[in-house]
């Protein structure tokens, strides 16, 4: 457990050195703090004295050490657009993103896994088929087209009247092929405080609906994904020899799919979730974008468009520690459930 | 009424292109306590045919007619449920490749109490003091401990010897053993049938053993059946058909043998392969092979060709081959003429 | 040129008997779906034959028929068939384009990313030691933060670097070159992983017995054996860049909306969803789905059918 627990956090290390070289180069090449702190008025003599002060003509590496050092302590400097340290802006806007990731995530394990489990049982069902045919149609959609869908389906409503009004079936019919729109797509409303910066959407009802949208839209393109993963291994495992034996000494089917197969099935779907938690980070940017809910994405992409140095910075290497956080979580959970992964350091 | 009575098994494979038949006619019966060994090339049906007992064949196959009598019960129309307390339980498998027949996630125990639990009310803790006493059976070093240990923990011998402690857990009164040693090292695998043997004989269970080995059928069972190209074409006692076999192909087998040749010579290959089970010669299916074919006279050699063989009673074996019936009609004229 | 003739012929007829060819003329999706995949890349390509307006031409675009609804909505233009966007182009006229744009950048940065992939793969897998483990390693860490985020934030950067205004004119090669680096990991661990299983087989032990230099192994014997996977990963990597551009656009980072791709257009039609022109966003959305769910139904039945090993995870 140890030996691996520190050769996780010498992998961790590892990866963000390489993000820190990254942020630190982008800061060096790109943000001149000089201009964002003087103005263009000021003489070019008073600019270098600035510059010698704030140690930004010593070499790379010392100018490197400095940043690391501050990093380390969680100091990135000062937003320009918000005009605040960079951490107090990320720590505001990170409740609305892991609510939304928590949600989606809720989502995509509630519904990916017996969905991926019965259409490996029964392959030449009905239904299966209609799930496999949905879920390429789900990953061909991109997920901001999606957003836009769905605002335009149950935010903005759609009245469509194909059928004659005035016979009594085409008023339902019509009624059957509108939808009325209303449910809110615009922003998180007014999330219940609960601690500090941060403020739940889950504790009201009101909040939940400001959730159902965009963590449908977010999960639309990773569900679709996770369920042909699950029926693909799991096909794979109910041919194995195991489980046969398993049905020759007498075990219950039921048992024989959510202990035997299951158990096998999960070991790649777990590798395959920690691979995906950058994708779902990704989308997060769009699917905030589109919603305008008030996360780390959307401030990411004003950062972006407003060149706030420090911001995207800072936006980098949390985003970076939460990976390398996430990723290990993930092994470790692996190793907990594969037996044949040694988390304790003894030669297997 | 043996334990165990097979009658005209038809098996057949639902392929896109339409229905191979992978058993055809299959008879045999096993009383309590006997041991049978099932021999062929691959692909002659015999894996079908143990799996098939316990309506195990894999889609598309399926049991197309025919019956399998177990204790005076009908394996072919009972209910899934009911046949899911045969398995395992009256009836048990023991797999060909040890390092693929254990679930690598479960441990050994949990996989022991969860076949003894499948059978039986028991509590946890009784059924692992039974799933103890099997592997101290089985001879593994240890036992205590292996039970909390997973698969990947033991080598394929030790994985073997609790396939068979599993196998053994419910004191069946049948063990399938579909080459229970072809997957393992040499060294070990005179060991493993051994101790397979012992314990058949110490419990009084019946054994059906599937191998390619000559040798091991002759040294392990009572009687046997040879296969070829999804039919049985010759069973008996297993001395008499290794000391004396009728039908050509079960010679050409026993002459393939490398102790039958002459040391330097080449091996006496039959020549020519199995067919393909959706391509079946006409009549007897091993007459393109068959050296005795090209020497028979016309009206044999047209059976042959033609005919599908039944079965002759040649002392104490049943043949499925036109020549060794033509042998045996040709005997018993003589034998009239001199009366 | 006669002695190459019969070596055509043979593997025409090796293609007419193949296994690929049987499935596909069995698999009604697959063929429907590379009929419609003909078509599109066809009028995407003639766009500025077929197209009845230049997007690209100012002096065309007229304001006054600005968000003009789509011929089955009432108050539409019959010289506008799908409708006009904001700025009064056509949309007919601005989608062709845009798949055209879409489709460049999305073969674009496969054939990089399979130049870059393919040859660090092979590096990796023949080489081993420390060339492996340091691309197998930034391969790890790349695909750890997704390829879309590495695209994004390598777009800001560069936009950031270029600023706007030089981005939009470089806008396609930029994204090519975007796209192409943030994916190569896929190809190269794919390559890799055959390379390893293809070097262990006796042909390559043989080939080099018999003295071949590791170049000629490794072009000539170990490359055509990875084809298959190659192959596979490249229908869907298309897909996936071409929704990547998509995504970059729509995020402002990619094409800008004088020279629209499929995303751009969705961006600025996303603007008047909420003043009721739907058709500006969700018109280019469908041809965008469209056209990737044929390269993905494609991609699905070349994987049934050539089962290559892919890498997992």
């Amino acid at each position: 457990m140890i030996a691996f627990l520190i050769k996780r956090l010498f992998h961790a290390l590892l990866v963000m050195f390489v993000i820190s070289i990254i942020a630190f180069a982008i800061q060096d090449n790109l943000g001149d703090p000089i201009q964002q702190m003087v103005g263009q008025s000021v003489p070019e003599s008073e600019r270098e004295i600035l510059r010698e002060q704030l140690g930004l003509n010593d070499p790379f590496l010392v100018q490197y050490l400095r940043f690391a050092g501050n990093a380390l302590q969680l100091d990135f400097g000062y937003s320009y657009i918000f005009n605040q340290p960079t951490t107090e802006v990320i720590l505001r806007h990170l409740p609305a993103t892991l609510e939304l990731v928590f949600a989606t995530t809720l989502l995509i394990v509630l519904l990916s896994v017996p969905i991926g489990v019965y259409s490996a049982i029964r392959p030449r069902a009905w239904l299966s088929r209609f799930f496999m045919g949905v879920s390429i149609i789900g990953i061909s959609i991109p997920v901001f087209l999606t957003a836009i869908m769905l605002i335009q389906l149950f935010a903005i409503g759609v009245s469509w009247s194909p059928f004659p009004a005035a016979t009594g079936w085409g008023a339902w019919l019509n009624d059957l092929v509108s939808t009325e729109g209303g449910m809110p797509a615009y922003g998180r409303g007014n999330p219940v405080p609960v601690l500090g910066t941060w403020a739940t959407n889950f504790a009201s009802l009101e909040g939940l609906t400001y959730l159902v949208l965009p963590a449908i839209s977010l999960a639309s393109i990773m569900l679709p994904l996770f369920i042909r993963l699950i029926r693909a291994e799991m096909l794979e495992v109910l041919q194995s020899e195991y489980v046969k034996f398993a049905r020759a000494k007498g075990i219950s089917l039921r048992r024989i799919y959510f202990v035997h197969a299951l158990k096998n099935t999960m070991l790649p779907v777990i590798t395959m979730g920690g691979v995906q938690i950058g994708t779902l980070v990704a989308y997060t940017i769009l699917t905030e974008t589109v919603f305008q809910w008030p996360g780390m994405g959307l401030m990411f992409l004003n950062a972006i468009q407003r060149s706030d140095v420090p911001l995207i910075i800072t936006y980098l290497m949390i985003v970076g520690l939460i990976f390398v956080i996430t990723n290990t979580l993930v092994d470790l959970i692996y190793g907990l459930v594969n037996p044949t992964v040694k988390l304790t350091g003894k030669p297997a | 009424m043996a334990l165990l009575d097979v009658n005209h098994l038809d098996v057949r494979f639902a392929l896109r292109r339409g229905d191979v038949q992978a058993l055809r006619d299959v008879s045999f019966s096993l009383e309590r306590g006997e041991r049978l060994g099932i021999v062929g090339e691959s692909g002659a049906g015999k894996s079908v045919a143990a799996f098939s007992l316990l309506n195990l064949i894999a889609k598309p196959g399926y049991i197309a007619g025919g019956s399998i009598q177990f204790d005076g019960r009908e394996l072919t129309q009972m209910s899934d449920r009911a046949l899911r307390h045969v398995r395992g339980h009256r009836m048990s498998m023991i797999f060909q490749d040890p390092m693929m027949t254990l679930n690598p996630v479960l441990s050994i125990g949990e996989q022991m109490v969860e076949c003894l639990k499948a059978h039986r009310r028991i509590s946890n803790r009784e059924a692992r003091a039974i799933a103890l006493n099997k592997l101290e059976q089985v001879q593994i070093p240890s036992p205590a401990a292996r039970l909390d240990q997973y698969p990947h923990e033991l080598s394929g011998g030790m994985r073997q010897r609790v396939i068979i402690a599993i196998a053994l857990l419910l004191d069946p009164d049948i063990i399938i053993a579909d080459e229970p040693t072809t997957a393992l090292d040499v060294t070990i695998q005179a060991e493993i049938m051994a101790l397979l043997l012992e314990l058949c004989e110490k419990h009084n269970v019946g054994l059906i053993l599937i191998t390619h080995d000559l040798g091991v059928v002759s040294q392990v069972t009572q009687r046997m059946l040879v296969m070829y190209a999804g039919r049985v074409i010759e069973q008996g006692p297993t001395r008499e058909i290794i000391n004396d076999p009728q039908h050509p192909y079960t010679q050409g087998l026993i002459n393939a043998l490398p102790q039958m040749a002459t040391p330097g010579s080449r091996l006496n290959q039959i020549p020519g392969s199995m067919p393909s089970l959706d391509n079946l010669p006409s009549g007897c299916a091993f007459h393109p092979r068959c050296g005795f074919v090209q020497r028979a006279d016309g009206s044999t050699r047209r059976a042959c060709i033609d005919e599908v063989p039944g079965f002759v009673t040649s002392g104490n074996c049943r043949v499925a081959c036109h020549m060794v019936a033509e042998m045996l009609e040709r005997e018993r004229i003589p034998a009239e003429e001199i009366r | 040129m006669t002695t190459t003739t019969p070596q055509v012929a043979s593997r025409w007829s090796r293609f007419r008997g193949s296994y690929l060819l049987y499935s596909f003329k069995r698999d009604l999706i697959a063929q429907l779906s590379l009929v419609v995949f003909i078509a599109l890349v066809a009028v995407a390509v003639l766009a500025p034959w077929l197209a009845p307006m230049n997007p690209y031409d100012l002096a065309q675009i007229d304001i006054m028929s600005s968000e003009l609804p789509p011929f089955w909505v009432d108050g539409s233009d019959p010289t506008y068939p799908m409708g006009t966007d904001a700025q009064g182009r056509d949309l007919l006229s601005t989608i062709l384009y845009g798949a055209r744009v879409s489709l460049i950048i999305g073969f674009g940065a496969v054939a990089l990313q399979a130049l870059l992939g393919v040859s660090f793969g092979l590096l990796a897998g023949y080489l081993g030691g420390r060339v492996d483990a340091f691309l197998m390693r930034l391969a790890d860490i790349q695909l750890s933060f997704s390829t879309l985020m590495v695209a994004i934030v390598v777009g800001a950067l560069v936009k950031a670097i270029f600023g706007g205004a030089t981005f939009s004119a470089y806008a396609v090669p930029l994204l090519v070159l975007i796209i192409g680096l943030a994916e190569w990991p896929q190809y190269a661990r794919t390559v890799r992983a055959s390379v390893l299983a293809e070097r262990s087989k006796e042909y390559v032990d043989a080939a080099r017995v018999m003295g071949f230099t590791s170049r000629r192994i490794m072009f000539r014997h170990i490359l055509p054996n990875t084809l298959s996977p190659i192959f596979v990963i490249s229908t869907v990597q298309v897909a996936n860049a071409i929704i990547a551009e998509a995504a970059l656009s729509f995020l402002g980072l990619g094409m800008p909306e004088t020279q629209p791709s499929l995303g751009s257009l969705i961006k600025s039609g996303f603007d008047y969803l909420q003043s009721g022109s739907w058709w500006i966003t969700l018109i280019p959305g469908l041809m965008l789905v469209v056209l990737v769910l044929v390269i993905n139904l494609l991609g699905d039945w070349l994987r049934d059918v050539l089962n290559p090993r892919l890498y997992k995870g």
